[in-house]
């Protein structure tokens, strides 16, 4: 499964949920499947999608927050991953998706092969935490995670993009990614 | 001197209302009373902190972070590339360690720079006097409001209790 794929299969489960993504490809491939008014796309700062997103969810705990991350921005923020299960939002669903490199720059590798990150997420102490590696299983997972009370973590397997390929970087001025998901949000 | 309870009050008086940051004993009297409040999440690293603050601004908060200078240095691609480039507002309340030289050495380099690090990234900010607090972050509260972006205090020795 690549990552245009899985997020094929996760995107369509959404309803009212606000979506803070990660820099690189996660951004751009989710905005080129579906651009939706609560997608926050997060261009630069790479690591902090999940930091974001949770100053959304503590302080809005009547709305569910989700982060599609990937492995490379949650290795470089680890410290998030405490963060996340000391404040425990239940709002707040964790979907990483882990192709063992650093997409964007050439497919460098992470060291997620050696080192389980939904291990580190259920040690820290999420209330949940699972490994998916086939599209069946994820798109079991994804159902019950966006159903259930969080904080969540889904670690979706994936393999790189080793061929070039030409997607869109997003289009939208990064104020106006921020003013259309606060819009999304409502007071 | 000012205590932490006063200058607390100046804060949610400002407009202030979310708080965040990584302590440094020059601002230990704001964070204990804080804490006692309830409220103030203790981040892990500064950039985190900024980012945690760029989540609470999205959902409707006028946040604080409260870091020391040598989170600055820690934080500047979080500023650069998330804060200044979306035009998400925060207060960050920096304590000044290594101020006029004086200090241990780890704080010298970083003590030296803040102003200019500050003013290199176009950060608005002012240096904290302990006459002039309230005035310094109500100054804070309008220019962030105005201009939607992160606005800088710098606190040195001898202005929190």
């Amino acid at each position: 499964m690549k990552l245009a794929e899985a997020l094929s299969l996760v995107i369509p489960l959404l309803r009212d949920e606000v979506v803070v993504h990660a820099n690189g490809f996660i951004s751009r491939e989710s905005f080129n499947i579906q651009d939706r008014l609560g997608n926050f796309y997060m261009i630069g700062s790479m690591g902090l999608a999940s930091s974001i997103a949770l100053g959304v969810a503590l302080n809005r705990p009547d709305r569910r927050v989700v982060v599609f991350d990937g492995d490379g921005n949650v290795l470089m923020n680890l410290g998030s991953l405490a963060m996340i299960a000391a404040t425990r939002p239940k709002n707040l669903v964790h979907f990483v998706f882990d192709n063992e490199v650093y997409g964007s720059t050439g497919n460098q590798r992470t060291v997620s092969g050696q080192v389980p990150l939904e291990e580190i997420a259920r040690a820290s102490g999420y209330r949940r935490a699972q490994r998916v590696e086939s599209e069946t299983a994820l798109r079991d997972a994804a159902q019950e995670f966006l159903a259930q009370s969080g904080p969540s973590f889904l670690l979706i397997k994936i393999e790189p993009d080793y061929e070039e390929r030409k997607i869109a970087r997003i289009t939208h001025e990064p104020p106006e990614i921020a003013s259309r998901f606060m819009q999304a949000l409502g007071k | 001197m000012v205590s932490g309870p006063d200058f607390l009050r100046f804060l949610l008086d400002a407009g202030f209302d979310f708080f965040t940051g990584v302590p440094c004993s020059l601002a230990k009297s704001l964070i204990a009373t804080l804490e006692e409040r309830g409220g103030y999440v203790p981040e892990t690293r500064e950039d985190a902190a900024v980012g945690l603050a760029a989540g609470a601004y999205l959902a409707g908060k006028q946040p604080t972070v409260i870091m020391q200078n040598s989170g600055l240095g820690v934080c500047v691609n979080a500023l650069a590339s998330l804060s200044l480039m979306y035009n998400f507002p925060c207060l960050l309340l920096i304590t000044w360690r290594g101020y006029q030289g004086k200090d241990a050495p780890e704080h010298l380099v970083m003590g030296d720079i803040s102003p200019t690090l500050l003013s290199t990234l176009k950060i608005p900010h002012q240096i904290l006097n302990v006459d002039t607090v309230k005035e310094s972050i109500d100054w804070a509260s309008e220019t962030l409001k105005q201009t939607s972006k992160p606005v800088a205090l710098l606190l040195p020795p001898g202005v929190m209790k």
